[in-house]
């Protein structure tokens, strides 16, 4: 029988949930790296038990853990007990070291970008927001960075270099931050075209290459946003996150700052599908894991009142690909609920039914084992939740 | 052989327990301390000072014998009580924050 592993990041640890097929019962675990921020983890597709995350401190900085048995046991790459006595002398711990590159061998060395007062503000690296393992191979690893850039290792985390043509596209000097820093947030890999990435930044907008991650190209026409001097500009959008579905990946997606928006040709321009919602404002977007026109959000009530309309915690589905809404509520608390669903807290399994998955600021973990239908806390009383991946492992 | 207090943040990701003691080659400063120590533990390296700069990080302090050393230069030489190992050089995370 299939197996369910939740893996939950929080303001202070990670957690990880486990189940059988069923759904029903859950064991968790953790936390692991008690009393840190951990914004992310995700296991390689190829090999479910190779897991990334990413650990973060304002005191002591990045951190880069991976497990290679699921979450049991964990080191920064490059210092397991082996590579510790190992004939090649101590390792160098380069695993948490990203450094921006702006060598001219990359294009254009870039070392600024737009500050709030409208000053150039050099680039700093603060931490990473998200881990996005390759389709094909466990060692292969991006990750999404603030200040907003791409970085990758083939070496399983143990070495980090940057895709340095993002930061150097033209439009680099006029990224600015979001109120949460500017970070990259969104990686989307193709599994139908390996040189395509797609990201999204906030407050920039999504980009995407077309090899491999040596060139880039704003993707935001169609993007309306009243916030900026220009609210049809190239770049300065603030999306919340994009999502696909593997089976059509020239289909996108959005959460924006406000605006629910879908793509059909890889996001050269994107249309609003907010439909009904009660607002359009909001953090995480995903696909059911079977339908691909079948998708998800979160409204929450403005950019000001990051918590969920009238006090009422309901999912919104779309069956059609947006437009028409359908509020999900059974089992979610619909009064004096003021908790927020961050963009990384949202993920789903691939079992038959679907399985949906959220955590709130407020720490609980909520499931449904019916595409949604209804929904039970697996977990609760958790940190505030900062991201939520799922495997289904056999 | 000197002695070092880590946070017990860094504690857990260097795996050690209590103290640290070290052999430290050359003059006793601040930066040969913590070059030992991300020599022997560098799972360490860019927690306590940039991997790039090598500047302290902001909420990382560094006391001995009752002083702040955080603001003296990396390469002022550290009190004799360290290099004798009566006394330990502590790594400190600031207070701050919730």
């Amino acid at each position: 029988m299939s197996r369910v592993r939740v893996l939950v990041g929080t303001r202070k640890g990670a957690f990880i949930l486990t189940s059988d097929g069923t759904r029903k019962r859950w064991k968790v675990s953790g936390p692991h790296f008690a009393g840190w921020e951990i914004y992310h983890m995700k296991g390689s597709p190829v090999d479910p038990d190779r897991v990334y995350a990413s650990q973060t401190s304002a005191w002591f900085g990045q951190i880069i853990q991976r497990s290679d048995n699921g979450g049991k046991t964990w080191n920064t790459p490059g210092s397991s007990a082996e590579e510790l006595k190992g004939p090649d002398g101590m390792p160098k711990g380069e695993s948490n070291n990203f450094v921006y590159d702006s060598s001219p061998e990359t294009g254009k060395p870039l070392t600024t970008h737009q500050w709030y007062d409208g000053t150039q503000h050099p680039w700093e690296f603060k931490r990473v927001w998200h881990l996005e393992p390759s389709l094909n191979d466990p060692d292969h690893v991006y990750a999404g960075v603030e200040d907003a850039a791409l970085f990758e290792s083939t070496d399983g985390g143990k070495s980090w270099h940057e895709l340095a043509g993002l930061r150097g596209s033209d439009t680099g000097p006029k990224w600015q931050p979001g109120a949460g820093g500017m970070c990259l947030h969104t990686i989307l890999l193709d599994r139908n075209n390996p040189e395509r990435i797609s990201i999204a930044i906030s407050a920039a907008g999504a980009f995407r290459s077309d090899d491999g991650g040596k060139s880039w190209k704003p993707i935001n026409r169609g993007l309306h946003s009243e916030y900026i001097p220009d609210p049809t500009a190239e770049v300065g959008h603030c999306v919340h996150r994009i999502a696909l579905h593997p089976s059509r990946p020239n289909t996108l997606f959005m959460q924006k700052h406000w605006d629910v928006m879908r793509s059909d040709n890889s996001g050269d321009s994107w249309q609003e599908v907010s439909g009904n919602l009660p607002s359009d404002f909001g953090f995480p977007i995903d696909v059911h894991a079977h339908e691909p026109e079948t998708i998800y959000v979160v409204p929450i009530k403005s950019d000001s009142e990051h918590y969920p309309p009238s006090g009422r915690l309901r999912v919104y589905r779309s069956r059609t690909g947006g437009n028409e809404w359908e509020a999900l509520t059974k089992g979610l608390p619909q009064r004096n609920c003021y908790v927020n669903v961050l963009r990384d807290a949202m993920s789903v399994d691939s079992l038959d039914p679907c399985g949906i998955y959220f955590g709130t600021t407020g720490g609980q973990v909520y499931a449904s084992t019916n595409a949604g239908d209804s929904w039970k806390p697996i977990v609760r009383d958790l940190p505030g939740v900062l991201s939520v991946e799922v495997q289904t492992l056999p | 052989m000197i002695r070092v207090v880590l946070p017990p943040h860094l504690r857990t990701l260097a795996r050690v327990d209590g103290e640290v003691e070290l052999e430290v080659a050359g003059p006793l400063t601040q930066r040969s301390v913590l070059d030992a120590l991300e020599t022997h533990y560098p799972m360490l390296r860019g927690t306590m000072r940039d991997h790039a700069t090598q500047l302290r990080r902001p909420l990382v302090r560094f006391f001995a014998c009752g002083e702040d050393l955080s603001h003296e230069p990396p390469d002022a030489a550290l009190p004799d009580a360290i290099a004798q190992g009566s006394e330990p050089f502590l790594v400190i995370g600031a207070i701050a924050g919730g």
